[in-house]
C-alpha cells in the first residue's frame, strides 16, 4: 500500500536553532495516523511546513506518487490537505453555513447563493452523520465545544479534500464531546481520506488511529501500526526515543 | 483497528422544528433570553417614548409634528446608517460628524460659490466624502493606528477644515431649488400611496419567492403565517405613517397647501434597501460579518482584511456626506456648525441604541433607521414639553448609556449561554 502522503528527509531550522531533522512520515488513505511527541518534539512544525506555512529547508513532499512543492496554504488547498488547527478560526457571529463557506462563498452573480450553500453544507453535515445540531442556521457562538470541533471538521472537509490534518481536536473537550469528536475522526478515515491526528492523549490515539507515528526531539522515531504496540511501548517512544528495538538507534 | 460504538440518533436535516408561526415566536423569545436582543429594545423603546409625549403633548402626534420628526432625523440617521458598518468591524468613526461638515462645505461653495450644476455639486460632495473615507481607512488598516486615534486627528482636523472652506465662518446659503427640496418638499399625496403600496407589494413578493425557492429545495421555509403577519405589520405601521402625512398640515390650506410623505423618507428608504442588501445578501457584506467576529478567522480564510476596513471607512465617511448634504437641504445653508456639535455623538447613539453592538460583528442598518427614530423622538418631544437643551442632552446621554449597557450584558448574557 503507497501512502496517500509522504514527506521525506524534511529538515527545518528556525535561526540556530533546528527543529526537524531528516523527518520522514507517511499518511494513508482510510487511515487514522496518529502524530505524537512531547512538548516541543516538532509536531506542529512539521503539520505547518505540511501545511505550507513554514518553508522547508530540506526534504521531499510526495503526494499521491508524485512529487509536489507547497509555497503556501492555497497550494495545500489545492492539493486536497485541509488543516484544522487548535483554535478553530470559526466566527461567532455567523452561524454554521456561513462559517463552513466562509472567504469560498458561492455567488450566482453578485448575490450569495445561500440555498445550495446551505443544501451542501447539510450534506456534508449529513455524511459525517453528524446529529447533535438543531439547525444548521444556528450562531456558531450557541454551540459546544465539541459542536464547534464537528463545524470546524466539516468545513476542512467540504472543499473535497483528500488530507485532514486535527491539531490537537480533543484536548480542550469533555469526556462526551471527546467521544463524539473521536467518532467523528473514525469516520472520516472510514470515507476513505487519510486522516492526520495530533495528540497527547494516549487513550484518543489507542482508540481510533491505525498507525502512530512518534516524534522525539525533532526526529522521527518509529512509525508503527497501532496494533503491534502497547501503550507503554508509545509513552517510552515519546519520553525517550526507544522502546525495546523500535525507535532511533543509540 | 478500533471501531468506535455507533450512537443512536436521527440524522440531521436543516431543522428538527417544523416551522409555524409558535416555533417562530418561541424560537424569537429564546434567542432574546440567550441575549441577542436585535432591535427589541429600539422599538420598545420607541413606542413607550412615543405613547408619553402623544399624552403629555397632543401636539406631538399631530402631521405637521410628524412630519418634522423625520427631515430633523433623516441627516443624524444616514450618518448613523454609515457608522454601523465601521461599528460592525469593531471600530469608531469619531469624525463622520465633521465629516458631513465638510462635504457639506463642500456642496454649498461648489453649488453658490462656483455655480456649478447641483448634479455636479452632489458628487463632488460625496467623492469628498469618499478620499476622506480612503484615508482614515488607510491610516487605520495599512498603517495600523487605533480608529480612534486617526478619526479623532479627524475630527480636529476636520473642523478647521469646514471653517477653510466657508471662509472662517460666513454662512454660505443655498438656493438650488432640488438641493432644497431634499429635505424641506413632499412627494404628492398620490405618490405617497403609490409607493407605499410598491414597497408592501415588494416585500411580500420576495418574501413569498424566498418561501417558495427554499421549499421546493426542501429546505425549512418560513411559514405562510409568519410571512402574512410580517408584511401585515409593516403594511399596517407604513399605512398608519403615509395616512398621517398625507393630512393637511398648513395652517391656511387656502393660502399654501402643505401634505405629503417628505422627499428624505424614500431617500432613507433607498439607502436602507441597498446598505440591507450589501450587508446580508453579498460576499462583501459576509466578510464585513466575518472581519468583526473574529478577524483571525477571516484572514485564514483568505479574505482581504485591509481591503474591508477600508471599504467599510470609504462607506462611512460617503454616507457621512450624504447626510451632510441632507442637513445643508435642511437649513439651506453651511456654516461652520453644520455636522458639528451633537450631530455626531447622536449618530454613534442611533447606531448603537438601534441594536447595533460597539464590540463588533453584530448590527445592521435598520438599527441605525430605528435609533435614528429614537433619538429624533426625544430630542422632538423634549421640546415640545418645553425642555431646555440641558435636559434633552442629559436624557439623549443616558438613553445612549442605557443602549450600550443593553449590548454589554447582552454580550455576558450570550457568552453565558454559549457555555451551556
Amino acid at each position: 500500500m503507497t501512502p496517500l502522503l509522504e514527506v521525506r528527509g524534511i529538515d527545518k531550522s528556525f535561526g540556530p536553532v533546528q527543529v526537524l531533522h531528516d523527518v520522514a512520515f507517511s499518511a494513508y488513505a482510510g487511515e487514522v495516523t496518529a502524530l505524537v511527541g512531547d512538548n516541543g518534539a516538532g509536531k506542529s512544525t512539521l503539520v505547518k511546513c505540511i501545511g505550507g506555512i513554514y518553508p522547508i529547508d530540506g526534504g521531499d513532499i510526495v503526494f499521491d506518487g508524485k512529487p509536489v512543492i507547497v509555497h503556501g496554504p492555497r497550494d495545500a488547498g489545492e492539493l486536497g490537505i485541509e488543516i484544522v488547527y487548535q483554535d478553530l478560526a470559526l466566527c461567532d457571529n455567523l452561524d454554521i453555513v456561513q462559517n463552513m463557506f466562509l472567504g469560498r462563498e458561492r455567488r450566482s452573480g453578485l448575490v450569495l447563493d445561500e440555498d445550495s450553500m446551505e443544501e451542501l453544507a447539510a450534506q456534508t453535515l449529513d455524511g459525517l452523520s453528524v446529529r447533535t445540531v438543531k439547525s444548521i442556521r444556528q450562531q456558531v457562538s450557541s454551540l459546544s465545544g465539541g459542536q464547534r470541533q464537528t463545524v470546524a471538521i466539516a468545513k476542512a472537509v467540504l472543499w473535497n479534500s483528500k488530507v485532514v490534518i486535527l491539531d490537537e481536536p480533543t484536548a480542550a473537550l469533555g469526556v462526551a464531546q471527546t467521544a463524539q469528536v473521536l467518532e467523528l475522526v473514525r469516520r472520516l478515515a472510514d470515507t476513505g481520506l487519510a486522516v492526520v491526528l495530533i495528540s497527547h492523549n494516549m487513550n484518543d490515539v489507542f482508540a481510533v488511529s491505525d498507525r502512530i507515528a512518534a516524534l522525539y526531539l525533532g526526529r522521527m522515531a518509529a512509525q508503527v501500526k497501532t496494533a503491534d504496540v502497547t501503550h507503554a511501548q508509545v509513552v517510552e517512544l515519546i519520553t525517550s526515543g526507544r522502546s525495546g528495538d523500535l525507535g532511533i538507534a543509540q | 483497528m478500533n471501531k468506535v460504538k455507533e450512537l443512536p440518533g436521527e440524522a440531521i436535516v436543516t431543522a428538527t422544528q417544523s416551522p409555524s408561526i409558535a416555533n417562530s415566536v418561541h424560537a424569537y423569545i429564546e434567542r432574546v433570553r440567550g441575549g441577542d436582543m436585535g432591535a427589541l429594545p429600539a422599538v420598545l423603546g420607541l413606542v413607550v417614548l412615543c405613547a408619553v409625549f402623544a399624552i403629555a403633548r397632543p401636539a406631538f402626534m399631530t402631521s405637521i409634528n410628524v412630519a418634522n420628526l423625520f427631515t430633523q432625523g433623516a441627516a443624524v440617521t444616514v450618518i448613523a446608517m454609515g457608522l454601523v458598518f465601521v461599528l460592525l468591524l469593531g471600530e469608531i468613526d469619531l469624525s463622520a460628524g465633521f465629516a458631513s461638515g465638510v462635504c457639506a462645505a463642500v456642496l454649498a461653495v461648489t453649488l453658490t460659490n462656483m455655480g456649478l450644476p447641483w448634479y455636479v455639486c452632489v458628487v463632488a460632495a460625496i467623492l469628498t466624502g469618499v478620499v476622506i473615507g480612503t484615508v482614515l481607512g488607510t491610516l487605520v488598516a495599512k498603517v495600523g493606528i487605533p480608529s480612534f486615534v486617526v478619526t479623532l486627528a479627524a475630527f480636529l482636523a476636520f473642523q478647521g477644515l469646514v471653517l477653510v472652506l466657508v471662509r472662517e465662518g460666513t454662512n454660505i446659503s443655498i438656493r438650488d431649488d432640488v438641493v432644497n427640496a431634499v429635505a424641506n418638499k413632499n412627494l404628492p399625496v398620490w405618490l405617497g400611496w403609490a409607493l407605499y403600496a410598491a414597497c408592501v407589494a415588494i416585500y411580500a413578493g420576495l418574501q413569498l419567492f424566498r418561501a417558495r425557492k427554499r421549499s421546493a429545495r426542501g429546505l425549512v421555509a418560513d411559514p405562510l403565517s409568519l410571512i402574512a403577519a410580517r408584511v401585515g405589520a409593516l403594511a399596517v405601521v407604513a399605512g398608519l405613517l403615509v395616512y398621517v402625512l398625507n393630512l393637511e398640515r398648513s395652517r391656511n390650506p387656502a393660502l399654501s397647501s402643505l401634505m405629503g410623505v417628505p422627499i428624505v423618507v424614500p431617500v432613507i428608504l433607498v439607502l436602507l434597501v441597498i446598505w440591507t442588501f450589501v450587508l446580508r445578501r453579498t460576499a462583501f457584506g459576509r466578510h464585513i460579518y466575518a472581519v468583526g467576529g473574529n478577524t483571525e478567522a477571516a484572514r485564514r480564510a483568505g479574505i482581504g482584511v485591509d481591503r474591508i476596513r477600508i471599504a467599510a471607512f470609504v462607506i462611512c465617511s460617503s454616507m457621512a456626506a450624504v447626510g451632510g448634504i441632507i442637513a445643508a437641504s435642511r437649513a439651506s445653508s453651511v456654516d461652520p456648525n453644520t455636522g458639528g456639535s451633537s450631530v455626531l455623538l447622536y449618530a454613534v447613539g442611533a447606531a448603537v441604541i438601534g441594536g447595533t453592538s460597539l464590540f463588533g460583528g453584530k448590527g445592521r442598518v435598520l438599527d441605525a433607521v430605528l435609533g435614528g427614530a429614537v433619538v429624533a423622538v426625544i430630542e422632538n418631544g423634549m421640546g415640545l414639553m418645553g425642555y431646555g437643551a440641558s435636559v434633552k442632552y442629559l436624557v439623549t446621554g443616558f438613553v445612549l448609556l442605557l443602549a450600550a449597557g443593553v449590548d454589554a450584558l447582552a454580550r455576558k448574557r450570550a457568552a453565558a449561554a454559549g457555555l451551556r
